[in-house]
């Protein structure tokens, strides 16, 4: 028998590979759950699934990301962005293969309810991915899937946060940059949040389905640091800097709206009613912060725009990933559009107000949407709001939730600065006057993106 | 060749009976404006893309909150090289044609040209209009 929610798992053998297993962490009536899960075998209707999900996710940082981002920087720098979403690809696969998912996902040296090392990081039990074999599972899937579907979160998690010093910063400080906040900022959050009993942020209590404060905060709280270190782009805000192809800015956002059912459905690791309910509360959520978003901005500049109701698009698939195992139709409506019209003003005011050149929104819009979706997670999981989660108090959960954002807020700022003024010292974040009025793609990579008489 | 070629200088401005016109026209009007010049004899033309501004203002764009004023609005620029008699015939074709009456319509410049020569056969002046 296979339960439809997933839940936590303490069977020894489980203990050593748990990781979203925890994603109703806490509160969650444990007690219930652990017992009904006792299936050991692979599931081909789960493991075909978690097959196509893996794939989805991978499509949201290519091509979807990068074309995302891609429209919104000017000609000059087309390619850079498109480079830099290819090259952290390839970068993290290959970390993730040596140390990542080992720092992750190894439950070595964690027990239910202590809180010791390695309720913040992973052991060393995994690296070079150590004892996997194609026997071995994780719940009703191969493991190699597995390692494969949480490869593609870590993989877009520092994509998003290139959007913030876009159009400014060398390849070889972005390529260091990406490269040691994974290992020093990423890696932990994950494996607080998503490594089973005996994990930090999951022993708390905190809830979160596909990655919001272990993805979303965290880049986006890392994009405002970034920005506000390398500094705004010459000119911003009084040049114009209009984006160049929003075209290919909606054909990538599209892609990632696709793409996020692999990330919110597939966060159930199995092809169950979890999963179906939450690719059904994505959409809804999706669809409401657009619509959130272009009401808003319909209604305060007359216009309803191309760019505001992708935006709103986003921030809806942002802010519905923490929530999308445990809300329910009706929540996911309010939070989506709670989402869009919060980020409508993050994104198009706070920004020129305090007066950083946070160039694609990556706080305005990851961030924000992020926090906003983590702290109404908490109520919305609640059978009083139509959610689907046991939680008892609906502003007790909320105060966990609160905690758990405050964690990683602190915890991605601090750690994101540290790592920002290393390579600022060392290498340089920045590249100089002349080649940034070049544009990236001939200063950093000689080429050009449009070769077109 | 025939002619001192660097002879360019404003001094030596003899103005050979020929006229040097130059249109910013709207760009959907450019194919009436290329009938109508070929209706008054002329044989040929040069048609570049341009942007600028005038008495026509330009259009705000807004990016998830960045206002830009666009003030250069894309024109056509025409250039024609005629003989000093077709002046007159020209200017009003393009004037007709490229007419809306809505401000933005362009402008028609008119200056003396003082050489010509055509790189093929090396004929000058009206000869290689």
């Amino acid at each position: 028998m296979r339960f439809e929610k997933p839940g936590r798992d303490r069977k020894a053998g489980m203990l050593r590979r748990a990781g979203k297993a925890a994603l109703f962490c806490g509160l969650m009536g444990l007690a219930l759950s652990l017992q009904a899960k006792g299936s050991t075998t692979i599931d081909s209707g789960d493991t075909a699934w978690m097959l196509v999900a893996s794939m989805l996710v991978l499509m949201m940082t290519i091509p979807g990301a990068a074309l995302f981002y891609g429209g919104m920087v000017r000609a000059k720098n087309l390619l850079s962005v498109m480079m830099q979403c290819f090259a952290i690809t390839a970068l993290v696969t290959v970390l993730w293969m040596l140390y990542g998912y080992s720092l992750a996902f190894s439950t070595e040296g964690m027990h239910a309810g202590v809180t010791n090392l390695h309720s913040f990081i992973g052991g060393l039990d995994r690296v070079l991915l150590a004892g996997l074999t194609p026997a071995s599972h994780y719940q009703t899937v191969p493991e190699s899937v597995f390692v494969m579907f949480q490869l593609t979160f870590a993989i877009i998690t520092p994509v998003l946060i290139i959007g913030a010093f876009a159009e400014r910063m060398k390849f070889s400080a972005m390529l260091c940059f990406s490269g040691l906040w994974l290992t020093v900022v990423y890696l932990p959050v994950a494996h607080m949040v998503w490594s089973g009993p005996g994990s930090f942020l999951g022993d708390l209590g905190v809830l979160d389905f596909a990655g919001g404060t272990v993805v979303h905060i965290n880049a986006g709280i890392a994009g405002l640091v970034a920005c506000v270190v390398i500094g705004k782009r010459r000119g911003w805000p009084h040049t114009p800097m209009p984006p160049h192809n929003l075209g290919y800015t909606v054909v990538g956002a599209s892609l990632l709206w696709l793409g996020w059912f692999g990330f919110n459905a597939g966060s159930a690791v199995a092809a169950n009613g979890s999963a179906g309910m939450a690719m059904l509360v994505t959409q809804i959520a999706t669809a409401a912060a657009a619509i959130g978003w272009t009401a808003v901005e319909w209604i305060s500049h007359k216009r309803a725009s191309v760019l505001g109701i992708v935006s709103g698009a986003v921030a809806g698939l942002v802010a519905v990933t923490p929530a999308a195992g445990t809300c329910g139709p009706g929540g996911a409506l309010v939070l989506g559009l709670i989402a869009g019209i919060v980020c409508f003003f993050t994104a198009t005011k706070l920004k020129y107000r305090l007066g950083y050149d946070d160039a694609l929104d990556v706080f305005g819009v990851h961030a924000i949407a992020g926090i906003v979706g983590a702290l109404l997670t908490g109520p919305l999981a609640s059978p009083k709001l139509g959610g689907f989660g046991t939680v008892e108090s609906l502003g007790g959960q909320l105060w966990i939730q609160a905690k758990g954002v405050a964690f990683t807020v602190v915890w991605s700022a601090v750690l994101s600065w540290v790592l920002l003024k290393l390579i600022d010292r060392t290498l340089g974040l920045r590249v100089d006057t002349e080649q940034e009025q070049m544009g990236l793609d001939l200063a950093e990579h000689e080429e050009r993106a449009y070769n077109l008489s | 060749m025939a002619r001192n070629m660097l002879c360019c200088n404003k001094t030596n401005y003899e103005g050979r009976d020929m006229k040097w016109i130059t249109a910013v026209i709207k760009p959907f009007t450019l194919d009436d404006v290329r009938e109508a010049l070929a209706e008054v004899g002329v044989q040929g033309m040069t048609v570049t893309e341009v942007k600028g501004f005038g008495r026509q203002h330009g259009h705000t764009e807004l990016y998830r909150g960045a206002e830009y004023v666009v003030d250069f609005l894309p024109k056509l620029k025409i250039e024609v090289a005629v003989a000093d008699e077709q002046a007159d015939h020209v200017i009003e074709a393009i004037s007709t044609a490229a007419r809306t009456g809505k401000v933005g319509d362009g402008k028609i410049f008119v200056s003396g040209l003082e050489q010509v020569i055509r790189i093929r056969t090396q004929e000058v002046d009206t000869d290689a209009l």
